[in-house]
C-alpha cells in the first residue's frame, strides 16, 4: 500500500460523491468549515467543490499558520535579523510573507543572512556548525509544528548550544475555533477537523464542539477520498440529528494523540495569556511561548523585541476571508493589486492561504478529477 | 507548511534509534523519529513526516478497512433500493439491512 494513489481512486471517488448528493437535502444549504489550511489546500488543488452539490458550500478556517500571523511579528522577528551577527532561519513558507519593509526574501536579497530550513532540526544543526553567530528559528505553526521545535529546544539545552533561540509564534487550534463559533457573523452548521493537528492533541479536545455548541465535526484526511468521506459522515450526523466527535482519519490519528509530543510540548512551552491573530485579533490563552527553564533559548529574552503592531491595509480583506465571512475573489484587492507574484496579504503566499489555492486552481480547474462529471 | 507526507522506513539509524532512513516517494530521507519512540517503529513501518520529524504511525490495517468502507458505499444504496423493489420498504432500517 502506498498510501496516496489508493485514495485518489476515481471510481470511489464516483461512488462518494453519489453517496454525498443522495444524502445532501436539496431544500437545506449546508456550511461546512475546514478549519486546516491543508484542507483548503487539498480542495482547490483536487477540484472537490465540483463535485459536490452547490447547496454544500466549504468555508475556509484560520487553519493557516502563515496567514494568520501579525504583520508586527514578522517586522519584530526581521529586526533581530539585521543584527550582523545573527542568522535568521524559517521555513520557505514564511520567504515572501510581507512585513512593512519588505518580506524575508527582500531583506536577504539587501545582504540579511537569511536561510530556508525544512526543519527546526536543521536549525539547530546549523547553529552548531556556526559557533561565532546566533541562529534564530522563526517559529511558526499549530500542534502539528510545536512538539518538533520543542524537541529540538530539548536538544539544544541538552547539548547546552548557546547560540541558538526560537522565536515562538506557535498557536492552538481549539482557541480559534471558539473565536470563530463566538464571531456573529458565522453561521457553520458542521466542521471538517483538522487532520495533522489531532495526530498530536488527538480527538478528545473537540467534545465541545458537539455537546457544547451542537455541531457535528468529523477529523478528516487530506485525500480527495478522505474530504468526500468526511462530508459524507457530516451529513449522516446531520441527517440523523446527531452531533458527535467522528473520527475518518483513523489510519493516521490515535484518538488519543501523540503523548510523547503533548509531553515535548509542555516541557518547553506555555500558553500566553493572549496572542494576536491576524482577521480575529485577540484571543485569550491561543498561543505558545517557551517556559522560564528555556529563558536561554527564548529570541524574545534574549534580545530585545520591539513589540511592533501594524494594522493592515485598509483595503485588504484578510480578515474577513480568514473567518470565512468572505470568498477570496470577494476581496476588493484579489487578482488585481494583490496576486501571487505581488502578495498584499499573507492568504495570498502561502500554499495553504486561501486566496492562493483559489488564485492557483480555481480558474485552471485543471484537477486530476477534471475528467469526472460535474456535480 | 503543514504539509505531511507518508514514507516507509528503511532503516532505523541513530545511538538511541531516534533517526531512520526513510523512502518518501522514492526518494531516501533522514527522518527524525523523536517524537514516536514510544511507538518503536521498525523497518518497513510506514510514518507520516512533517518538519523533519515522524508524527504518527500510519495503519495499513485501517487504510484498508476505509477502502472497503469506501467501496460499499454504493452498493449498501443498490441493496436498499433491490429491497424497496420489493415493496417491503417498511423493512429496511438505519442500516439498510433490516430494522
Ligand atoms: S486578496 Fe490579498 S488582500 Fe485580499 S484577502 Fe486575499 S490576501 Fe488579503
Amino acid at each position: 500500500m502506498q498510501f496516496v494513489d489508493e485514495f485518489r481512486r476515481p471510481d470511489l471517488i464516483t461512488k462518494a460523491a453519489d453517496e454525498i448528493r443522495r444524502l445532501a437535502d436539496p431544500a437545506r444549504h449546508y456550511r461546512f468549515m475546514e478549519v486546516c489550511g491543508g484542507h483548503t489546500h487539498a480542495i482547490y488543488r483536487f477540484g472537490l467543490k465540483d463535485l459536490l452539490p452547490s447547496n454544500i458550500e466549504l468555508v475556509h478556517g484560520p487553519g493557516c499558520p502563515v496567514c494568520v500571523l501579525p504583520m508586527g511579528r514578522i517586522d519584530d522577528g526581521l529586526s533581530i535579523a539585521e543584527r550582523g551577527d545573527v542568522i535568521f532561519t524559517a521555513f520557505g513558507d514564511m520567504m515572501r510573507v510581507p512585513g512593512t519593509h519588505g518580506s524575508p526574501l527582500e531583506y536577504k536579497a539587501r545582504g540579511t543572512d537569511i536561510r530556508i530550513v525544512y526543519s527546526p532540526a536543521d536549525a539547530l544543526r546549523m547553529a552548531q556548525a556556526n559557533p561565532d553567530k546566533h541562529v534564530m528559528f522563526f517559529a511558526i505553526g499549530f500542534e502539528t509544528t510545536a512538539p518538533s521545535t520543542a524537541l529540538t529546544l530539548m536538544r539544544a539545552k541538552k547539548e547546552n548550544v548557546r547560540n541558538f533561540s526560537v522565536f515562538s509564534n506557535h498557536v492552538t487550534i481549539i482557541p480559534a475555533i471558539r473565536a470563530i463559533l463566538d464571531s456573529p457573523d458565522m453561521r457553520i452548521d458542521a466542521f471538517i477537523g483538522p487532520g495533522h493537528v489531532s495526530t498530536v492533541i488527538g480527538c478528545r479536545p473537540y467534545g465541545w464542539i458537539a455537546n457544547n455548541e451542537s455541531k457535528p465535526i468529523v477529523v478528516t484526511g487530506f485525500e480527495p477520498l478522505d474530504l468526500l468521506q468526511s462530508v459524507v459522515m457530516l451529513l449522516r450526523q446531520l441527517n440523523a440529528n446527531e452531533r458527535r466527535v467522528e473520527n475518518q482519519y483513523k489510519r493516521v490519528v490515535p484518538w488519543e494523540g501523540n503523548r510523547a509530543a503533548l509531553k515535548a510540548m509542555a516541557e518547553v512551552f506555555e500558553l500566553r495569556p493572549y496572542f494576536e491573530w491576524r482577521g480575529l485579533g485577540f484571543i485569550s490563552q491561543s498561543a505558545l511561548r517557551l517556559r522560564e527553564d528555556y529563558a536561554d533559548w527564548d529570541t524574545e529574552k534574549r534580545f530585545l523585541v520591539p513589540g511592533v503592531r501594524v494594522t493592515d491595509p485598509k483595503a485588504a480583506q484578510c480578515g474577513e476571508v480568514l473567518k470565512g465571512v468572505l470568498k477570496p475573489a470577494q476581496c476588493k484587492l484579489f487578482g488585481r493589486e494583490c496576486t501571487p507574484e505581488h502578495p498584499v496579504g499573507a492568504l495570498m503566499v502561502s500554499s495553504e492561504g486561501s486566496c492562493a489555492a483559489y488564485y492557483s486552481y480555481e480558474h485552471r480547474k485543471a484537477s486530476v478529477l477534471s475528467h469526472l462529471p460535474a456535480a | 507548511m503543514c504539509l505531511a507526507i507518508p514514507g516507509m522506513i528503511v532503516e532505523v539509524l541513530g545511538e538511541n534509534s531516534d533517526l531512520a532512513l526513510v523512502d518518501v516517494l522514492g526518494v531516501r530521507r533522514k527522518v527524525d523519529l523523536g517524537l514516536l519512540l514510544d511507538e518503536h517503529p521498525t523497518a518497513g513501518d510506514w510514518v507520516l513526516i512533517h518538519v523533519g520529524f515522524a508524527m504518527s504511525k500510519i495503519s495499513e490495517a485501517d487504510a484498508k478497512d476505509q477502502l472497503r468502507l469506501l467501496t460499499e458505499l454504493g452498493e449498501q444504496q443498490a441493496a436498499i433500493e433491490e429491497v424497496q423493489g420489493y415493496g417491503v420498504d417498511f423493512l429496511v432500517g438505519e442500516n439498510g439491512r433490516g430494522g
